[in-house]
C-alpha cells in the first residue's frame, strides 16, 4: 500500500515561501539605503522612474538573497536562526531558489539598465556578483574575515539610488558606502556573540569561531569607533549639516559606549544574563544606520528650504 | 482522509496564479509608465521605421 501522507503532501509552492526566499527583511534595508541615496543627489529625477528603479534594485537584492538560499543550504539546516527557511524545510528545492534567483537577478540588471543607466545596473550586477559569489560561495566558509569583506555588498545600495539619479559617482555616496561597510562587522559580531555555538556547529569560520570571543570583542569596540571619522566627514559634506552633525555625535556616542560595554566583559558575565549587552548593541546598530539614513534624508529637504545650509562649511 | 472537491494543492495553486497574474498586470503598467515619465522627460526618441534618422541628415543651409 502506498503511504498516503506522501501523496497528500503538497508540492506546490506558497507565494509566502517565495517571498521569503528573496530575504524581505535584507530587501528593506536595501530599498531604504538606496532611496536615501536618491533624495540626497544633487540633481532630480522623475518619481516614476525613481519609483520604478527602486523597485527592480529591491528584486535584485532579492534575486541575490533566494542565491544565498541555495548555496547555503547546508549550513542553514544546522543553524537555530535559519533552518526553517524554505530550502532546509524543502517546501522549496534548491534547484527552484537558484532559478528564481539567477531571473530575478538578471531582470532586475537589465529593467535598471532601461530605467535609469548603465551604470547603476552596471553597480547593481556587481554587487549581486560579490554577494552570491565573492561572499556566500568563497569567503563565507573560508575567513574570519568573512563579513568584513562581504559587508561591502550591503554597502553599495546608496551608491546605485546616487548612480540612478545622477549617472555618476561622487565623495558622499562613496562615504555612505564606507559607513555600512565599517557598520557591518560590529552589527554582525555583536550577533555572533550570541549565537556563537551555531556558527560553529554549521562550521562558519565567524571571528567567534576561530579567534575566540575576546578578540570578536575587541574588534566590535575599534569597528565602531571607525564609523567616527566617517559619521564627520559626512556632516560636514555637501549633503551634511547640523541635523546630521547632531546624529553623528549622538549616535556615535550611543554606540561606543554599548561597544565598550561588550569589550569589557567576558562569556562569562554574557552567560549570566543571557547575553543582555550583546542583544542590546546588535538592536543599537540597526537604530544607528537606520536614523542615521532617515537624517540624511530630511537633512537634504532642509537643504532646499532652509538658509543656514549656505554657510555651512562643506570640508569634504 | 477525506476527498475533497478542493484539496490545499489547488488552493496553494490558484493563489500563486493570482500572485503571477497580479505581477505581470503590475509590470504591464510599469513598463508604460517608465515610457510616458522618458517621454516627458523629453528624451530623444527615433524610431527606425525605414525613414531618415533626423539626426543623421546633413544641416541645409
Amino acid at each position: 500500500m502506498v503511504d498516503s501522507t506522501v501523496i497528500s503532501k503538497p508540492q506546490e509552492v506558497r507565494i509566502s515561501e517565495v517571498i521569503e526566499l528573496l530575504k524581505p527583511r535584507v530587501m528593506s534595508l536595501v530599498i531604504f539605503t538606496a532611496f536615501i541615496g536618491m533624495i540626497i543627489a544633487p540633481t532630480s529625477i522623475n518619481p516614476i522612474l525613481a519609483l520604478a528603479s527602486l523597485i527592480f534594485i529591491a528584486i535584485g537584492a532579492g534575486g541575490s538573497g533566494a542565491l544565498n538560499m541555495w548555496w547555503d543550504e547546508d549550513i542553514d539546516r544546522l543553524m537555530k536562526r535559519t533552518r526553517n527557511r524554505p530550502v532546509p524545510t524543502g517546501t522549496v528545492s534548491g534547484d527552484d531558489a537558484r532559478l528564481l534567483g539567477l531571473w530575478c537577478s538578471g531582470f532586475a540588471i537589465f529593467m535598471l539598465a532601461l530605467t535609469a543607466n548603465f551604470l547603476a545596473a552596471g553597480i547593481l550586477a556587481f554587487t549581486i556578483f560579490f554577494y552570491v559569489v565573492v561572499y556566500t560561495m568563497y569567503l563565507k566558509r573560508r575567513t574570519a574575515q568573512n563579513i568584513v569583506i562581504g559587508g561591502a555588498a550591503g554597502a553599495f545600495p546608496p551608491l546605485i539610488g546616487w548612480a540612478v539619479v545622477t549617472n555618476g559617482i561622487a565623495l558622499e555616496p562613496i562615504l555612505l558606502v564606507l559607513l555600512i561597510f565599517l557598520w557591518t562587522p560590529p552589527h554582525f559580531w555583536a550577533l555572533a556573540l550570541v549565537t556563537k555555538e551555531e556558527y560553529s556547529l554549521a562550521k562558519v569560520p565567524m571571528l567567534t569561531v576561530t579567534r575566540g570571543e575576546r578578540v570578536t570583542r575587541r574588534y566590535i569596540f575599534w569597528y565602531s569607533l571607525s564609523l567616527i571619522p566617517i559619521g564627520f566627514m559626512i556632516a560636514f559634506s555637501s549633503i551634511g549639516g547640523p541635523l546630521t552633525l547632531g546624529l553623528v555625535i549622538v549616535l556615535n556616542i550611543m554606540l561606543t559606549l554599548g561597544s565598550y560595554q561588550v569589550m569589557t566583559r567576558d562569556a562569562e558575565d554574557s552567560a549570566s544574563d543571557g547575553y543582555n549587552r550583546e542583544k542590546a548593541l546588535f538592536k543599537l546598530s540597526i537604530w544607528y544606520l537606520f536614523v542615521m539614513f532617515a537624517g540624511l534624508g530630511v537633512e537634504s529637504m532642509l537643504h532646499a528650504f532652509y538658509e543656514p545650509y549656505l554657510v555651512w562649511p562643506e570640508v569634504f | 482522509m477525506a476527498i475533497s472537491k478542493e484539496h490545499e494543492l489547488h488552493a496553494r495553486r490558484k493563489s500563486r496564479n493570482i500572485f503571477v497574474s497580479l505581477a505581470l498586470v503590475a509590470f504591464v503598467f510599469l513598463v508604460f509608465a517608465i515610457s510616458i515619465a522618458k517621454f516627458q522627460d523629453g528624451q530623444l526618441i527615433e524610431g527606425f521605421d525605414h525613414s531618415y534618422r533626423a539626426t543623421l541628415l546633413k544641416v541645409e543651409e
